[in-house]
């Protein structure tokens, strides 16, 4: 495992499926060694920038929009890593308008991504006001949980 | 954004930019007058500091209880460090761009990276007093009704100051940088709205004054400001009741706001920002919404001078917070977010349960003053294509920091020439 290592979930828990990457960091909490910060995020990129530049693994959990990367599927899962050099931004992938995107584009021109940096995106159905998950994205979160340690190297 | 132009004449706009923070007055209905601060902090990812203090002077309010000045002054210095955050986001990420012919800041750290990472050094100072006053620096988990769960020792605070002082320098220059930009010749004619807080430059606390001569109390804000719902949009738009009453439809719109606050305020500038403020070429007021980034940036080195000089100051509370008894009653709580004059209102029972409450944030009471402006502003781009004046109107709504949730390339422009 690297020494400097963190997880930020991105997203709002009053806006359902929206904090699906907040309950993953829940889930994860109790399962995780204390040398991971877990970070609660609302995809502001200089925040997410701040959070992940000194990192030598940053590992971020996003919803997306249903539908944004093909047929809609509540609940599907991505995973993207993206290297120190090369690589496409997710600029269309957020659902955080100003997000992380923009975020990964502007760490890149600043020389500020971590070493190495892992996206999981959770495609959502419902993000207006009010708490608690969507069946499908529900599921999604224990997968990612897994996905996540795997990630971390816990097994 | 809704635009009709019928034979060449703009016939309306209409903007629908913001919701209203409905869902979360109902959500606080039936909770402990405890819980707000932590619930309402959510509604703004970048000005949770805002919401917790005016939640915070509401329930003492109707609880009562009036906070002690050592316990103000953390209540102050957190809100500093809000006002330096966001303003900072606000001038480097978005607005600057603007002005500069990026069209977003990831373009313009290409060319500019010094200035980006001077706008990041800002940020990360705020973060800090952030962390060290509010526990963390997104969502401050250490503001309760009554204080806080933990304050600062001396010791805590000493390399916060020594950070701060290195900090004014790069807010005096980015003053100086922002000063430097062209300016569109503009200004609008709205009633300002703003804090006033006698001696000092108002933050987090203060009774309300407009520039037509209103003063009142937060307890007086439902009696002054009416919000109305309007027939396309969620949202409601504020206006002043006094100028409304018996008045044409449209009358009343005021602006909050960087602007409003220091054209009222300019006088209480602690001595580097009045200097700033000076050597950029403001005079007492500004009423061009597109010299608000040179406000803004004043208005950061107002907030780091004060941070020091609270710092310098700084006694440590006997008690991190004060007991709050609930009872029944009403509180009314207002500061100034870096974006304007946040109102919230909580009626509680005997129990300290949550009977109603009322938020109203700057960009709702903005709203129709923006709208306004905008109709003067396209009308004088008829001759724009679509995506130009989409563009136009972009930078033209940015001038006002409108709380949205994509503040970059937000704008779904519907042109409707008839």
């Amino acid at each position: 495992m690297t020494d400097r290592v963190v997880v930020i979930g991105v997203g709002n828990e009053f806006r359902r499926d929206d904090g699906v990457g907040l309950r993953v960091l829940e889930s994860l909490r109790p399962l995780v060694p204390d040398t991971v910060r877990l970070v609660v995020s609302d995809g502001e990129p200089v925040r997410l920038i701040e959070e992940w530049s000194d990192s030598d693994l940053a590992v971020v959990i996003d919803a997306v929009r249903a539908g944004a990367l093909g047929t809609p599927a509540p609940g599907r899962t991505y995973r993207l890593e993206i290297e120190q050099v090369g690589g496409e931004p997710l600029a269309a992938v957020s659902s955080h308008g100003l997000g992380l995107g923009n975020a990964i584009s502007l760490a890149r021109t600043l020389d500020m991504l971590p070493n190495r940096l892992v996206v999981h995106a959770v495609e959502v159905a419902d993000c207006g006001y009010g708490t608690g998950l969507t069946p499908a994205v529900a599921g999604a979160a224990d997968t990612l949980t897994t996905a996540v340690l795997a990630d971390l190297g816990i097994s | 954004m809704y635009v009709r132009v019928t034979d060449g004449q703009v016939e309306q706009v209409r903007l629908e930019i913001y919701e209203p923070p409905r869902f979360f007055e109902a959500f606080l209905r039936g909770r402990s007058y405890t819980e707000p601060p932590d619930i309402t902090a959510r509604i703004c990812g970048i000005c949770p500091v805002a919401y917790q203090t005016s939640a915070c002077w509401a329930i003492e309010s109707a609880c009562g209880v009036a906070l002690p000045p050592e316990l103000g002054v953390l209540r102050r210095l957190l809100y500093c460090g809000e006002w330096i955050s966001s303003h900072a986001l606000h001038i480097y990420m978005l607005h600057a761009p603007d002005f500069l012919g990026y069209p977003g800041a990831v373009e313009m750290a290409r060319d500019h990276r010094e200035i980006v990472e001077r706008g990041l050094a800002l940020r990360r100072t705020a973060n800090a007093i952030m962390a060290t006053i509010g526990g963390r620096s997104v969502h401050p988990v250490n503001v309760r009704v009554g204080g806080f769960y933990r304050v600062p020792t001396r010791a805590e605070l000493e390399p916060l100051a020594d950070r701060l002082r290195t900090t004014l320098d790069l807010a005096v220059e980015t003053v100086r940088w922002v000063a430097g930009f062209d300016f569109p010749d503009y200004s609008f004619d709205h009633e300002l709205m703003s804090l006033h807080d006698p001696g000092r430059y108002p933050i987090e606390r203060g009774s309300v004054v407009t520039s037509g001569g209103l003063e009142f109390a937060a307890a007086e804000f439902e009696q002054h400001v009416i919000e109305e719902q309007v027939p396309y949009s969620m949202a409601l738009h504020a206006r002043l009741a006094d100028r409304a009453a018996g008045a044409v439809l449209g009358s009343g719109f005021y602006l909050t706001g960087p602007l409003a606050r220091y054209s009222l305020n300019s006088r209480w500038l602690p001595p580097v920002a009045a200097e700033s403020a000076h050597a950029a070429g403001l005079g007492d007021t500004c009423r061009n919404p597109f010299q608000s980034i040179v406000v803004r940036a004043v208005e950061v080195v107002c907030a780091v001078e004060e941070a020091i000089r609270l710092i310098e100051e700084y006694v440590p509370p006997a008690e991190p917070y004060i007991a709050v008894e609930p009872r029944a009653g009403t509180g009314h709580g207002v500061s100034e977010a870096p974006r304007g004059l946040l109102y919230h209102r909580y009626e509680l029972d005997q129990a300290g349960m949550i009977v109603s409450a009322r938020i109203v944030p700057p960009t709702s009471q903005n709203q129709g003053a923006i709208q306004d402006d905008l109709r003067g502003f396209v009308a004088d781009r008829l001759d724009f294509d679509d995506e130009r004046l989409t563009l136009a109107c972009e930078q033209a709504i940015r001038n006002y920091d409108p709380c949205i949730s994509c503040a970059t390339h937000f704008l779904d422009l519907r042109m409707d020439r008839r």
